[in-house]
């Protein structure tokens, strides 16, 4: 089956529904795991990165999660779908460079997606819409058990899992939320809060993970150490600093709208405007917009309006994805003409945002006293 | 003080990061620190900058040198300081010593705690059992209780057979 048609389609998967998702997007537990008798695939010929896949492959679709999943090696997939499962964070860039001896195992609803031998031998991760970590660590932990009693994996019981990068070993997991903050942001507090949260020993990154830009407002939150602390423990911890953004995000947004409203509506606004009526926009220019929209949807400027109209254009209007909606090869002046046609066109029957409440939208004056 | 990635340049930007009770530090001249990106907050983390630096520090300083290699895979400690990247899971034990300094500094303990497979978990578990055994063994020889000395002795058979055939990963 081709990739594009198994995925499912923007329209569906922007309509996920999960706890807290008005500000966490998505929950997400990985675990790097490597065989025992083999060099990590960063260092080990073909022949045995081949040897190694062919290996870890059937495992995995064997899984009982895993039926009826995506299974593809890296070689087969053409750049442009690479580059579409980056921009849906199925899989990294990193990853997405890879070739031969490496391969993808995607389930049908997207909830699971195995890399093969992108740093290490199998990365396997575990997917959620809004705040599950909980949920995403038992359901892959569950998957691993299952999938060692088939693989026997380079384990030490002094430094537990062994990982091409040190930085991941022991328990070789990584979890993370994708955080919308449009509000911290707004209100200049997210630095000290990225401040607060790095010197935790947790790490902020941007919208497509390490050394990326937090474009549109997305920021990652995930552990760093894996050495010394069980998987429960580092879930639990996220468990606690994410709450606590939230409630900062929650508490930024209600005091924006009491103490400066025609600074939120002005942007929102603002947003609104170009969105509606641009006819050549860049990506990076849309996803900053989209978050504003995003965040007047949440805050009830848009009746009748649901979040999962920003968040399906946040998806729709990435390069890749604009790409494969067109036969031709564009260049990136046409795809930002392109992505301007089918915004302005997508909300065209999206009314301009009002404030409705009437101590909020009438004419008063934003405060200047902080 | 020099940048500490160049080693060219006089050092202008000066990290620290406290975790916990660990202090980091890293000095690096304005060309480096851009392109680590660290003139860019929300997109650095300082781990990711150590663990290149770190490891060249700490192996320099280990005993060995960088012409230490692994057996299993011939991954030299001059290619991790390139890579910051293993060979295979041999290289853990090859370069155990380079490695311990960093490995405290970059997490939070140096003993894994948390999950593990189950096959070992079975055979630590036996082996867990089989000394307890043995301990009420010679306890019972001492009060000389000959009859149940008999019963754990053929425990004990009984469970180093399950240990030997458990796969010990």
């Amino acid at each position: 089956m081709e990739l594009h048609t198994f995925l499912t389609p923007p329209a569906e998967s922007a309509r996920r529904k999960g706890p807290h998702d008005r500000i966490v997007m998505s929950s997400r537990v990985r675990l790097a795991r490597n065989l025992k008798d083999a060099a990590f695939p960063g260092w080990a010929k073909k022949p045995e990165r081949i040897r190694v896949l062919e290996l870890v492959r059937p495992a995995v679709e064997e899984l009982p999660e895993m039926k009826d999943a995506f299974s593809g090696t890296m070689d087969s997939l053409s750049a442009l779908d690479k580059q579409i499962l980056v921009e849906r964070h199925l899989i990294s860039r990193e990853h997405a460079a890879k070739s031969a001896g490496s391969g993808l195992v995607l389930n049908r609803d997207e909830t699971f997606c195995f890399m093969i031998n992108e740093e290490d031998h199998l990365r396997m991760q575990a997917l959620r819409p809004g705040l599950q970590l909980r949920q995403a660590w038992s359901a892959i932990d569950q998957a691993d058990t299952t999938l060692a009693r088939k693989l026997v994996y380079a384990f030490s019981p002094e430094l537990g899992y062994l990982t091409a990068c040190p930085t991941n070993i022991g328990t070789g997991i990584r979890v993370s939320a994708m955080l919308h903050l449009p509000g911290l942001v707004l209100a200049e507090q997210i630095n000290p809060i990225i401040q607060s949260v790095s010197k935790l020993g947790l790490a902020v990154r941007g919208l497509y993970g390490e050394g990326t830009e937090a474009l549109g407002n997305v920021f990652q939150v995930s552990n760093q150490m894996t050495l010394g602390e069980s998987e429960g423990a580092i879930v639990e911890r996220l468990e606690k600093v994410l709450a606590q953004i939230i409630e900062h995000e929650e508490n930024a947004r209600a005091t924006l709208l009491e103490k400066k409203p025609k600074m939120v509506y002005n942007h929102i606004g603002r947003a609104y405007g170009i969105l509606a009526n641009a006819h050549s926009i860049s990506s990076k220019e849309t996803m900053n917009l989209l978050s504003l929209m995003r965040l007047g949807v949440d805050v009830g400027l848009f009746r009748g309006v649901e979040r999962s109209v920003a968040d399906e254009l946040f998806i729709l209007t990435q390069p890749a994805h604009l790409q494969k909606q067109h036969s031709e090869k564009l260049t990136a002046e046409e795809r930002d003409l392109l992505r301007a046609d089918m915004v302005r066109e997508r909300l065209r029957h999206i009314s301009r945002p009002v404030a409705h409440s009437p101590e909020a939208g009438g004419a008063g004056l934003d405060k200047t006293a902080k | 003080m020099l940048c500490c990635i160049c080693k060219e340049k006089e050092a202008k930007v000066h990290l620290t990061q406290i975790t916990g009770d660990k202090m980091q530090k890293v000095d690096l001249c304005e060309d480096c620190a851009k392109t680590k990106g660290v003139n860019d907050p929300q997109g650095f983390s300082l781990a990711d900058l150590l663990l290149g630096l770190g490891a060249s520090h700490e192996i320099e300083q280990s005993a060995g040198g960088s012409d230490l290699k692994c057996l299993r895979c011939g991954f030299t400690q001059a290619d991790f300081k390139k890579a910051g990247r293993l060979g295979c899971p041999e290289c853990y034990g090859a370069f155990a010593e380079a490695l311990e300094g960093l490995l405290k500094t970059m997490h939070k303990g140096t003993h894994h705690i948390g999950k593990v497979p189950e096959s070992l978990r079975q055979s630590r578990d036996l082996s867990d059992r089989l000394n307890t055994l043995q301990e009420k063994l010679t306890k019972a020889i001492e009060g000389e209780d000959f009859e149940k000395a008999a019963v754990l002795r053929d425990e004990i058979k009984q469970t180093t057979a399950h240990l030997t055939d458990t796969p010990a990963n």
